[in-house]
């Protein structure tokens, strides 16, 4: 009775009390991309429902900046590529590659500027989660519809979502559906909309998969015009069974058979659980939490409204309990930092080395995530990238040019500075080692241009820079008395700096 | 006791173990390893996405071959010829030499019991070395070194060369991942060992951290070969694996990994650029290998998650499958067949193969015939089998 009064007393007011300082920093940093001083001080003197509403309340259904200057121009389709000479292609290629990066550094600026992280977190959670890769999409146009689609949906509607994407050119591409035809079905869509989209391993039988795959049949992409087309010829029309069910299903209606499954909003659950709260579900509040956003028939906000309220995600044994991503470390570092350089580009390959290449996940399963973001070549990438941060001294610029790039590349630091991105990347026609090494000594001339002096920096600012930058303590302590500059460039160097 | 005085002296007490932890600074200690024998090196070649074996090890005689693929079939013709029944893909004329040498085994049909088409689970369950039904934390060569450690001077148990997941040695205290040896040791002076960590998330992060300390201090940068390696990304990960294999202080497994064999759609083209950098690659580590005389000291096996599907699809692809022929080559292997034909005759509701080798016997062969671990502790299962010497 004792105990259960001292349960009350503790988990009660506490989810009413201000959130304090660290509670801000925590909220901030798991529904963001790194966390600044005077925003963590903003939300700090709020209870745990204002901080979480706020943060929903602040979501979007668009983007802050136009589209990319390259939608403005139509894209090549592939159908055309063939009739081309092979200098015309490889133009086309070199185009693709270009405008893939424009797109990156247009969406990691919007991660940057956007007046809701929570909105940018949840389109990169989706397309983690249906994961499109531009080493098979090539076209830009089509990857930055997707992205427009995910983010429409973001903290909008799963199921809305579900069936955008089944219809999306990039991904009707990517997973071969626009080519399935009755007959001989291809069976990568179906396999993958039920393992890996809503319902995870196991929870279906090989058969309801070349059944699904039927119904997908006919749903393809216009050769000129790379929009959703719908082939009749190709779609079969006769009954098939699914879960059980029989009828002439379409696409749209194995859709809806499958979010009719519990395990639907369980599975989805427990994957933004893992995004959000923790490596490890409490079994309970998941639960909860799955009801939640079943009752709502498959409402976002709800269900991360859930989670971000749950005893779990405010638990004192739970700060530091994730990995940042890439993205999440170099997006988040420059905004602690208040790092705003004209180029993005040198930040887009700067994730893309430390394991998460925007637009290009690994497979469709997207980035494994949590531990697996740490192995020893990755982790001795992000300590690479904060030092360079912070030391991005005339050494930097003294990196020889590309044997490719003549001398106009330059190896003066004082050009480098004024001129630290040149034109557009040969990188298509380099062996793979050659385009890595490429990358990795463009981003490190490029992070010249970020640099930042530590002394003088957003967060050495800070009242206590360890309390803002880490969210445990330091695993080496800093020396006592250290100036503001070695202190920070002390606390990203540690290994909890690495967690959120 | 007033409520916000409660609250105060719950935050102080959540709040001291973080500083007391923090404090702790003690080096984690890796004493007592017993002094063993140097081992033999194994290098793992994975052919990530699944590679199609009926067009790898064709069965060219087989009117049935021809039944299932009619687009995508090998030419008779085109086949390089190794058995009255049996050739090679014709871009891997590489292997040719090696099958005449009796340097390379095939390994036919390899896969398991009720076989799951999933790439993810089915490549954790070859990982892992689990059955189909069960969930196993730490990959198949790291239990073997749990279970055997390496020597201590060695630099690692295992390597895996490029930046994805650790795979088969997951979980493995001795384990590093690396591009290249200069890399990894022009950027190790950034690491520290040392430390504690409180949530688990931490503790991996030191793990990692600690272990590119142990290592860097036993790799020496890489050698420069006279062989002459592919260029493109597997060229790179053989010259790396050549590298490492060269290291004065020893490393027991290195793992490379050729990507894109997930052919659902106009296979031919791309999986013959596939088995081309497959050919090559294997054999310049194999020149490479008699350069610095390790060609009798090391056996590469190549592993997938699965095979394809006998029948083409419509688009002139393969959809997922249960089993596949691996290689196996190595100056100390017995070259040769091994395993069963497919048996074209004999499909699965799904049209797929059964197994004929089960793989947990294709990896009892490496840890008891190479490593001298008995097969059952690490695998649970698995009679090794005839193909290493």
């Amino acid at each position: 009775m004792r105990t259960l009064f001292l349960l009350l007393l503790y988990a009660l007011p506490a989810a009413a009390d201000p959130i304090g300082y660290d509670g801000a920093r925590h909220l901030l940093s798991r529904t963001g991309f790194g966390v600044t001083d005077p925003e963590v001080r903003a939300f700090s003197g709020l209870d745990r429902e204002e901080a979480v509403d706020r943060v929903l309340g602040e979501a979007r259904r668009e983007a802050v900046q136009p589209p990319p200057a390259f939608m403005s121009v139509a894209a090549i389709p592939y159908a055309s590529v063939r009739a081309l000479s092979v200098e015309e292609r490889l133009a086309w290629q070199r185009g693709n590659f270009e405008q893939g990066m424009q797109l990156r550094e247009w969406w990691l600026r919007e991660m940057l500027e956007t007046p809701s992280p929570l909105t940018e977190r949840m389109t990169l959670f989706w397309h983690n989660h249906f994961a499109t890769g531009a080493q098979k999409v090539r076209i830009a146009h089509l990857l930055y519809r997707q992205n427009v689609l995910l983010r429409r949906e973001a903290l909008g509607n799963f199921g809305a979502l579900l069936h955008g994407i089944t219809h999306d050119p990039a991904m009707l591409i990517y997973l071969d559906n626009a080519q399935s035809r009755r007959g001989a079905p291809n069976e990568n869509y179906a396999r993958e909309v039920m393992e890996l989209f809503t319902l995870g391993e196991g929870r279906y039988s090989e058969q309801d998969i070349k059944e699904a795959a039927r119904a997908f049949t006919g749903l393809s992409v216009d050769r000129e015009t790379l929009d959703y087309h719908y082939r009749p010829f190709f779609h079969d029309a006769g009954a098939k069974t699914v879960f059980g069910k029989t009828g002439r299903f379409n696409a749209g209606e194995v859709l809806n058979l499958i979010l009719a499954r519990p395990e639907a909003a369980e599975f989805i659950a427990a994957k933004l659980w893992k995004e959000l709260v923790s490596p490890a579900p409490d079994r309970a509040e998941l639960a909860r939490a799955a009801q939640v956003f079943r009752d709502s028939r498959y409402e976002v906000k709800p269900l991360v409204r859930a989670l971000l309220l749950s005893h779990t995600f405010w638990a004192k044994e739970n700060r530091g309990s994730l990995i940042r991503s890439p993205v999440e470390l170099v997006v988040g570092t420059m905004r602690t930092f208040d790092i705003r350089p004209p180029s993005l580009r040198p930040a887009a390959f700067a994730s893309a080395l430390l394991g998460q290449n925007l637009l290009a996940p690994p497979n469709v399963k997207g980035w494994p995530g949590g531990e697996e973001w740490i192995n020893s070549t990755t982790l001795l990438g992000r300590k690479q990238f904060v030092e360079r941060l912070f030391r991005a001294d005339d050494r930097m610029a003294q990196v020889l040019p590309l044997p490719w790039e003549g001398a106009g590349g330059g190896s003066d630091g004082v050009a480098m500075k004024s001129d630290p991105l040149p034109g557009p990347l040969p990188l298509r026609d380099r062996s793979p080692r050659e385009r890595e090494n490429a990358m990795q000594r463009r981003m490190e001339r490029g992070l010249a241009a970020y640099a930042v002096n530590a002394d003088s920096s957003a967060a050495a600012k800070a009242e206590d820079p360890q309390r803002l930058l880490l969210p445990v303590a330091a695993v080496s302590p800093p020396a006592e008395g250290v100036g503001r500059g070695d202190l920070v460039r002390h606390l990203v160097a540690d290994a909890a700096y690495q967690l959120k | 006791m007033n409520r916000r005085h409660f609250l105060r002296v719950v935050t102080a007490a959540g709040a001291a173990p973080l500083v007391a932890w923090g404090e702790i600074g003690s080096p984690s200690s890796r004493g007592g390893l017993p002094a063993a024998p140097p081992r033999r090196l194994l290098i793992l070649v994975e052919l990530k996405g699944g590679n199609d074996g009926l067009n790898t090890v064709i069965p060219y005689a087989d009117e049935r071959y021809r039944q299932l693929r009619p687009r995508l079939g090998i030419e008779r013709d085109a086949v390089l010829k190794i058995t009255d029944t049996q050739g090679l893909h014709p871009s891997l004329a590489r292997l040719v030499p090696l099958w005449e040498a009796k340097e390379l085994a095939i390994v036919q049909g390899v896969g398991y019991p009720r076989p799951n088409l999933s790439h993810f689970r089915s490549i954790e369950i070859w990982d892992t070395a689990s059955k189909s039904e069960e969930y196993l934390d730490a990959g198949w060569l790291a239990r073997a070194f749990a279970a055997s450690p390496s020597p201590a001077d060695y630099a690692a148990d295992g390597v895996i060369v490029g930046a994805a997941g650790m795979g088969p040695l997951a979980g493995a205290p001795r384990a590093v991942a690396l591009v290249s040896p200069e890399q990894f040791l022009r950027d190790a002076r950034l690491a520290s060992a040392g430390g504690e960590g409180r949530t688990a998330a931490l503790r991996h992060l030191l793990r990692v951290e600690n272990e590119i300390v142990a290592s860097s201090r036993k790799l020496n940068p890489g050698k420069a070969f006279d062989t002459s390696f592919p260029t493109g990304a597997f060229g790179n990960a053989v010259r790396t694996a050549a590298q490492l294999a060269a290291n004065p202080a020893g490393i027991a497994a290195i793992r490379i990994t050729l990507n894109g064999f997930d052919t659902h759609a106009n296979q031919p083209g791309t999986h013959a650029a596939l088995l081309t950098q497959l050919g090559e690659g294997l054999s310049s580590l194999r020149d490479a290998l008699q350069e610095i005389g390790r060609w009798d000291t090391t056996t590469i096996a190549t592993y997938a998650e699965f095979g394809r599907r006998p029948a083409q699809n419509q688009s002139n692809g393969t959809d997922h499958g249960t089993v596949a022929p691996h290689f196996v080559i190595g100056g100390k292997v017995k070259g040769g067949m091994y395993g069963a034909t497919p048996d074209l005759a004999r499909l699965d509701g799904s049209g797929n193969l059964a197994h004929a080798v089960d793989f947990r016997d294709y990896y009892a062969t490496f840890l008891q015939r190479w490593w001298d671990i008995a097969p059952g502790k690490v695998l649970g299962q698995g009679r090794a089998m005839e193909f290493l010497a």
